[in-house]
């Protein structure tokens, strides 16, 4: 059995009614109630003016739980490595081209053209930030987050490197959304390293395992869960909140899951 | 790193189905790019496209996995015994053993573009033919090829545009080092659609008469399709004379801009010098470059840059986009297939199509082909929003 041991150094967390991990934890720990309202997506300052303006929920959504993360691990976001690992791209964006493209005029703007790559997000956290480091780009439809996780989990191992991984998702609009429901933007942010620091939130030890994932007892946070890709982290934010040392199983590519043994540091 | 083997390998594009038709392809030094007559495009540019796709017949058990990429993926799954290879590599170490990590940019795309030309007059709706997960949905084709080969282990799709699966090697190389899997199917499979003809059409990237890189009067890119694998397994104790390995790999972000190269190639610098630097290797050490060499006049002249900071003048080098036309989501599998054919066979490709070297880029750029005995090559793949990719193959002897 192979265990991956890496701690948690910082988190980012951006969905509906979860605004920030630290506004988050407490509504995680069962401390204050959770309220389900529309995601609210900040202004990504970092960027320059016009790609501000014209950056979609996908960007913004990646770029704040990145730069969360990466605060809360007292980390400059230019010297991580990164896995960015979404279930699919701008969806607004993707559904705008189409619509170009099933109509007389194919015209499509340049700008819509290079934003619809799945690693949009991905070069905007870089050019955002000024980070040349690697960045690893995947999707795997509902196992987006797990298979982030473990492609960070494995950089921070095998090339022994802090690594931020940010998990993003958003919305279709129709006729996508009917076929591919996700109700809102959500993304989980990472920071993972190799070694423990006096930032470090928790031990994680992970393995791949066959037993079922964990879900939520809270109705509403479970329908997120259920519901968006990177939502699916919410297990183990959930068991961080409440400050457990537990064993989480997290929803991967079913029957084949991800155990994370927690140690609190 | 340890180096890993690449027990098998195959590639089908539009010089050929197989290795055995891609390699004497390259030997003639002859182009698969044709004037663009793909579906309803309207653009006066060439594009590589695969013959018979429309003929491929995907498994019953798999039907809603039926689309272009996943036809051109089991397209290319069967030649040179691949299929088998990875169906013994599975006996060999258990299914759950096996990764698969398959880079695309734009899956299935083609069917939703067609979709949306169909949808419910009334409610909008898409068609019930149209299926998000296992057509559009950019996991598609590594789902797909787990399911063809009923692999139960670690999968992800990497889509970072054109160097995608030349990243795959390294999502691969990690899992094995960590121990998550023995060996990997990695690959890429990317194909035509109105998306990326109209997309780079409109950044006025493609070129009207089939590509020419490192051309000076190089105009634009010619996009094609095509889908390449590799079964990627730990170096066993005893290695065949004409091994191949992956020696090395370097990755970067360019930090810079979406669509356009850092135009001293930093970015493109920092890839190569960490494959050299992971390959332990120098630069004296490399037989040949195949470059990313797309024939978009920023692309060319960065990458160039590049290549001279690291290499200076006289490494080998050429783009064979000129034959292959740019396959984007699946250069990077295509062209680490094309290094292995090179060191294989002896055999430095030309970069076709291309008449009057740029003066501004100093390289060894191969116009004709060199027949070479070589030990160690490198494949660059450079992709939209700055990720870079450099990787080193070598000769076992």
């Amino acid at each position: 059995m192979t265990t991956l041991t890496a701690y948690i150094n910082g988190i980012g967390l951006l969905g509906p009614g979860l605004f920030g991990w630290s506004e988050s934890e407490p509504i995680l720990a069962g401390q204050r109630p959770y309220i389900k309202l529309p995601t609210a997506l900040p202004l990504p300052m970092l960027l320059p003016a016009a790609e501000r303006r014209r950056s979609g929920a996908i960007v913004k959504t990646t770029l704040a739980t990145g730069l969360e993360a990466s605060a809360a691990a007292g980390l400059d976001p230019a010297t991580l490595a990164c896995v960015y690992s979404a279930s699919g791209s701008d969806g607004q964006n993707c559904h705008e081209i189409c619509l170009t493209l099933a109509s007389d005029d194919r015209h499509i703007s340049p700008t819509r053209f290079h934003n619809s790559v799945h690693n949009a997000a991905a070069g905007y956290w870089s050019i955002a930030t000024g980070a040349m480091t690697p960045i690893s780009v995947l999707c795997a439809y509902d196992a987006s987050f797990g298979a982030g996780l473990l492609e960070a989990l494995t950089q921070v191992i095998v090339d022994h490197t802090a690594t931020l991984l940010i998990s993003s998702d958003t919305t279709y609009p129709e006729p996508l959304h009917h076929t591919r429901p996700i109700p809102d933007n959500f993304a989980t942010a990472l920071v993972l390293a190799p070694v423990a620091s006096a930032l470090s939130i928790a031990k994680i030890s992970v393995s791949l395992t066959s037993e079922p994932a964990h879900t939520l007892s809270d109705a509403t946070l479970e329908q997120l869960r259920a519901s968006i890709p990177s939502a699916r982290s919410l297990p183990l934010l959930q068991a961080l909140a409440q400050k457990r040392n537990e064993r989480i199983v997290l929803d991967y590519l079913a029957p084949l899951q991800i155990a994370v043994d927690i140690t609190l540091c | 790193m340890k180096s890993l083997l690449l027990s098998h390998f195959t590639a089908t594009s539009c010089i050929g189905r197989g290795l055995d038709q891609t390699l004497v392809a390259l030997q003639q030094c002859r182009t698969g790019l044709l004037p663009c007559t793909f579906e309803t495009a309207e653009l006066a540019t060439s594009v590589g496209e695969v013959a018979g796709i429309d003929a491929v017949q995907i498994p019953p058990h798999l039907a809603a996995y039926d689309c272009r990429n996943n036809r051109l993926a089991q397209l290319a799954l069967i030649q040179d015994g691949f299929a088998d290879a990875v169906n013994a590599a599975a006996e060999k170490y258990g299914r759950h053993r096996i990764g698969v990590f398959i880079g695309t940019s734009t899956s299935a795309i083609l069917e939703t573009e067609l979709a949306y030309r169909q949808t419910d007059a009334e409610t909008g709706a898409l068609p019930d033919s149209f299926h998000y997960r296992t057509q559009h949905n950019s996991y598609s084709i590594a789902d797909f090829t787990r399911l063809y080969f009923g692999l139960t282990g670690p999968a992800a799709t990497v889509s970072s545009a054109c160097s995608s699966s030349a990243k795959v090697f390294s999502s691969a190389r990690r899992m094995i080092a960590a121990g998550l899997i023995d060996a990997a199917v990695v690959g890429g499979v990317d194909t035509l659609c109105l998306t990326t003809l109209y997309g780079f059409n409109s950044l006025g990237l493609t070129a009207a008469q089939p590509c020419r890189p490192y051309d000076t009067t190089r105009d634009g890119i010619s996009i094609g399709e095509a889908g390449a694998f590799v079964l990627l397994e730990q170096q066993p104790a005893q290695l065949e004379d004409n091994a191949i390995l992956l020696l090395g790999v370097g990755e970067s972000s360019d930090a810079y801009h979406m669509s356009s190269p850092h135009p001293e190639g930093l970015g493109a610098r920092m890839a190569m010098q960490a494959a050299l630097d992971m390959a332990g290797l120098s630069p004296q050490q490399i037989d040949y470059i195949n470059l990313h060499g797309t024939a978009t006049p920023s692309n060319d002249a960065a990458e160039g840059k590049a290549v001279s900071a690291v290499f200076g003048a006289s490494t080998p080098c050429s783009s064979t986009k000129g034959a292959t036309g740019h396959t984007l989501g699946a250069a990077g599998a295509l062209e680490a297939v094309i290094c292995a054919l090179a060191l294989r066979n002896g055999l430095l490709p030309a970069g076709i199509n291309t008449q009057q070297l740029d003066p501004d880029i100093p390289l060894d750029y191969l116009l004709t082909n060199r027949e070479q005995v070589i030990t160690r090559a490198m494949s660059n793949s450079f992709g939209f929003g700055g990720t870079n990719c450099s990787l080193i193959f070598g000769r076992a002897a």
